[in-house]
């Protein structure tokens, strides 16, 4: 059984200068994974994921970041991630690499690592500038019928990090809802860390559903609420009021620090995160 | 002095555009607002799709982000995000995508990815995210958007999206699948592409409003099409589906979620 606790995953898995990917497009965004990471203080991280969210936002205002890969960087339906503007446009609290993309493009480099291919082709990033500005973007002919088509390099994370419902006590992974590039990405990986909400003895044969097999999974934590503010299918919303309010939290660098000490740096865990929130409200 | 706003017509028109059983690619925000009009409307059997891979689905509030609960759960399907992109919208499987922008162009070519140069902006903004695959492969796009001296420019700060590339047929000379822009909604009205130049003219007008505004919000010299249709105002079955969709949504989105322990 890989059943350990957060901190012993992420110091086991997560070091300094290490390419990692926290996935869940909306849906399971590992909140609870990616401030133990902020709690451990890592360093020169190159951050991949499609939509950074409220979580990278937190771990590149906290200075975990050195480059970032991505598609879509801001704070759904409300506006700017204002810690990512600000490593962009002011280089704080450090500079940061952009390695950007289009969402198909992310999908099809996942798509690609998990494969073990050395690149993705797709017919995308067509009469954009993208391509000029990231010299990772390049092209290819089809040897078939000489058509230029777009080639981005495979994304292969160190390790992947996801949250999802339910895992056994041999390590199986079960994930409903949403899923974006969860599996893509997983599999992409060199190692695979998931936290869940719930372990039970045994999962029911799954068919169809999304499974990640116990033999791809590196270590399983459970972390109730481990989402949160992000959501859990069949077990709690989105919190849109917390993305909301985020905006405010996060708009300038003093009362970001304010918040990210009291509420990630003063608990000792995610229990205690979540509990210094109920408090707060 | 109207009883509707200008965004309340602007969301009315763009749903008009929809039409039963279109399969729609759906952008957030007023596209999104415009989508569920149609579907509630003259549309029911719409088939809408996010990017988060919820294909068919019937929300009863708008979704905050591109992929609530709320998506997934009334959803004829969920599929994962790569797909979405790959085997439906790659594939032609899309008749319009719904978009928006920071800024657009007589060319109907669109940004959201940074004012100011790439490497030293003055503003970052969200980036491409679907959007750069949706222009470029949707059977059509419309494009929604509000006019402002900074939205509605001559030159693009960079093209994330394509329209009509440089115009004059450049665009049929690549290998996007889609025709490109047919229609964008903005605050007084319509435009549409000229055929032959591509370029963006002034086609429709909302009540109230005159092609002297139109041409003073647009930063490129506008061109009037022969005939400028006025676009009907909203019924009252309109605006009273779309402000009950509203209501619904600010309701559903100031309801305190309950902290997981």
């Amino acid at each position: 059984m890989k059943l350990v606790t957060l901190a012993e995953a992420i110091r086991r898995h997560v070091v300094d200068g290490a390419c990692v990917a926290l996935e869940g497009f909306t849906h399971l965004i590992p909140f609870a994974a990616g401030h133990e990471i902020i709690r451990q203080g890592r360093r020169g991280l190159h951050l991949v994921r499609m939509t950074p969210d409220l979580i990278y936002d937190q771990m590149i205002g906290m200075g975990c970041a050195s480059r970032l890969t991505f598609s879509w960087g801001g704070n759904p339906g409300v506006g700017s991630l204002h810690r990512l503007r600000d490593a962009v446009e002011h280089r704080w609290p450090a500079p940061l690499e952009i390695d950007e993309h289009t969402h198909a493009g992310v999908a099809a480099a996942y798509s690609a690592g998990a494969a073990r291919l050395p690149f993705a082709v797709l017919r995308g990033y067509l009469g954009t500038d993208l391509a000029a500005a990231n010299p990772r973007v390049r092209s290819v002919e089809c040897p078939f019928t000489g058509e230029r088509l777009a080639a981005v390099p495979a994304l292969n994370p160190d390790v992947t990090i996801l949250h999802a419902q339910r895992a056994d006590r041999q390590g199986n992974v079960a994930i409903h809802g949403i899923l974006g590039a969860q599996r893509e990405a997983a599999l992409a990986a060199r190692a695979l860390v998931i936290t869940v909400e719930e372990i039970v003895e045994a999962l029911p044969p799954a068919m169809n559903g999304v499974v990640l097999p116990h033999w791809v999974v590196s270590a399983v934590v459970h972390c109730r609420g481990g989402a949160y503010p992000s959501y859990v299918q069949g077990h709690y919303a989105r919190d849109n009021g917390f993305y909301q309010r985020w905006d405010a939290i996060a708009r300038d660098r003093a009362g970001f620090r304010a918040w990210m000490d009291q509420h990630v740096l003063g608990s000792a865990d995610h229990a205690s995160f979540l509990a210094s929130l109920g408090a707060a409200a | 002095m109207s009883d509707w706003t200008r965004e309340e017509m602007m969301t009315v028109a763009a749903a008009r555009l929809l039409w039963d059983g279109c399969v729609c690619f759906v952008g957030i925000g007023l596209p999104s607002a415009a989508c569920n009009l149609a579907r509630l409307t003259h549309a029911p059997d719409i088939v809408l799709i996010y990017e988060s891979g919820t294909l068919g689905t019937r929300p009863n509030v708008l979704p905050l982000s591109i992929g609530d609960g709320e998506l997934a759960e009334t959803a004829a399907c969920v599929v994962p995000l790569g797909e979405v992109f790959s085997y439906f919208l790659q594939a032609g499987r899309v008749d319009v995508g719904f978009l928006g922008a920071a800024q657009l162009d007589a060319h109907g070519n669109l940004n959201s990815t940074v004012i100011g140069p790439y490497d030293a902006p003055t503003t970052r903004l969200p980036g491409a995210g679907g959007a750069t695959e949706i222009a470029a492969h949707a059977r059509q796009t419309f494009v929604m958007l509000k006019a402002t001296p900074r939205s509605l420019v001559a030159r693009l700060d960079f093209r994330t999206s394509p329209g009509f590339l440089d115009g004059d047929g450049a665009r049929s000379r690549t290998t996007m699948r889609g025709a490109g822009p047919r229609t964008v909604i903005t605050d007084f009205g319509v435009l549409t592409p000229e055929p032959g130049s591509e370029e963006l003219r002034l086609s429709a007008l909302f009540r109230g409003a005159t092609a002297g505004e139109a041409r003073a919000a647009v930063g490129w010299p506008l061109r009037v099409a022969g005939e400028v249709e006025a676009i009907e105002p909203p019924s009252p079955l309109e605006l009273e589906t779309l402000r009950a969709l509203h209501a619904r949504t600010r309701e559903a989105h100031s309801r305190p979620v309950r902290i997981p322990s």
